[in-house]
């Protein structure tokens, strides 16, 4: 093979094996972008609406298809959570106490064991929709709560998102309020009692032998 | 009111005070399983009738749920919880207009009309599909509409997790269910227990999903229902608690 075909040839393979990378790369900088410039009202119904459009339309996920309902939650859910900042409300006080590498295995486990619990709750979708409600709050700046309600057969479910605004990454949520339960607030206690029981290494064994059980069911 | 009602509001209304002076007995003896939290002064007894709600679910309520539902097919399912939704709408509309919240009284009328009417004894939930709006109101959030305050978490043999202030509602609660009025004792405890089987089994997949999320499902429950209790009182817009 002449030099020049050989450059041509590393060429393209260089060109197939970054085109995929850059695509993506592109992809998560025009997303933080849209997101940076989207309201928090309308990134919440887009997201919403993509994971409920995508649930209704497959059966497998209907049934608890865990694999991809995880790709889904993936790709659609997770860009605009902030789950460093879940964590580290949830721990509350201990958060400064604990180190960097514990620090990463709270929000690990937080984040496998909420994402379980989402997982679980989108399998049971059928025929939902949510609905944005008017937000009577007015938007303090880079943070703001969102009002959704979840509409199906039965009672409307009320479902609220904090979202707090970076330069960089757009709007993130980092609490979710459930028929008037904010999760952050009520992990707080039960994560305060067992750190005060065992410690914080005590509190990221319990979550990962609480993820490892689930798991292991699944 | 017919006397066996009146007898029986009267019951459940000295059942409440005779439990609450125990409650209160007991609380001096109290020993804590954790760092005592402001409010779950009584948690040594409430985590014992937790354990208690909680095993006579795991070997009762929810076998016999399970079993409702495989059973009986889903709009069968859907009517009886729509019958009994349908007088809970009634107590909720008695309860909005105690509260002051004549529109949301109006509203609730309205579905308990339609319901019972169109929707055959309430069998079909005719109203939400017509956009007339539900506002779920009940004794206690009456009580904190009017200014008390919820008090410490208490948890009730079967009835569950409640706070001082609501279980002076319950009594009332349990009066506007429709198993009370039933004179026959066979007939009441039987239309109750649908009731309870027929919740219990709308809320299967919940609670199989709420286990796989908490450490400690006595304290998750319990902040999961104060902090619900108060969003309802305000209408699902608490102030901040800072």
């Amino acid at each position: 093979m002449s030099a020049s075909k050989l450059l041509a040839a590393l060429c393209a393979g260089v060109l197939m094996v970054a085109a995929p990378v850059l695509r993506a790369q592109t992809t998560e900088v025009s997303a933080s972008m849209a997101s940076a410039m989207q309201s928090p009202d309308a990134l919440v119904q887009k997201v919403s609406n993509d994971v409920l459009e995508a649930v209704k339309a497959d059966k497998a996920m209907q049934a608890g298809d865990v694999k991809k309902l995880n790709a889904l939650i993936e790709t659609k859910v997770l860009p605009y959570v902030n789950f460093q900042r879940m964590t580290s409300a949830a721990v509350g006080r201990y958060w400064r106490q604990a180190t960097p590498e514990q620090q990463a295995s709270l929000e690990q486990e937080f984040r496998t064991m909420l994402l379980r619990t989402y997982t679980g709750a989108l399998s049971q979708v059928r025929d939902q929709t949510v609905q944005i409600k008017p937000s009577r709050a007015v938007q303090d700046g880079d943070e703001v709560i969102v009002r959704t309600e979840v509409r199906g057969k039965g009672d409307p479910i009320q479902l609220d998102y904090r979202l707090e605004r970076s330069p960089t990454t757009g709007w993130k949520i980092y609490d979710v309020n459930v028929l008037g339960v904010w999760l952050v607030e009520n992990y707080r206690n039960s994560f305060a009692q067992e750190i005060t029981a065992s410690g914080i290494d005590g509190l990221i064994n319990k979550l990962a032998q609480r993820n490892k059980t689930a798991a292991a069911r699944t | 009111m017919n006397r066996s009602g009146l007898h029986g509001v009267t019951r459940s209304l000295t059942f409440a005070a005779v439990a609450l002076t125990l409650l209160l007995q007991g609380c001096a003896t109290t020993s804590h399983a954790s760092a005592p939290v402001p409010q779950d002064p009584f948690e040594s007894w409430n985590r014992g009738v937790f354990a208690f709600n909680e095993g006579l679910d795991a070997n009762v309520i929810k076998p016999v749920a399970t079993g409702y539902v495989y059973v009986l097919p889903r709009f069968v399912r859907t009517g009886v919880t729509n019958f009994f939704a349908n007088f809970n709408d009634l107590w909720s509309g008695v309860n909005s207009v105690l509260q002051g919240k004549l529109g949301n009284a109006g509203s609730d009328g309205m579905r308990v009309v339609t319901n019972t009417t169109v929707g055959i004894a309430g069998l079909f939930d005719v109203a939400t599909g017509w956009g007339i709006k539900k506002y779920p109101e009940d004794f206690g959030q009456t009580l904190g509409v009017w200014g008390f305050e919820s008090g410490p978490y208490v948890v009730w043999p079967i009835l569950g997790g409640s706070s001082v202030r609501d279980s002076f509602g319950l009594p009332l609660d349990i009066a506007a269910t429709p198993g009370f009025w039933v004179d026959d004792t066979g007939w009441s405890i039987a239309i109750a227990s649908l009731q309870i089987v027929n919740k219990r089994a709308d809320l299967l997949k919940a609670s199989d999903i709420l286990d796989d999320a908490v450490l400690d499902k006595y304290t998750f429950v319990r902040d999961a229902h104060l902090q619900r209790r108060r969003s309802l009182v305000y209408d699902g817009s608490p102030p901040d608690v800072k």
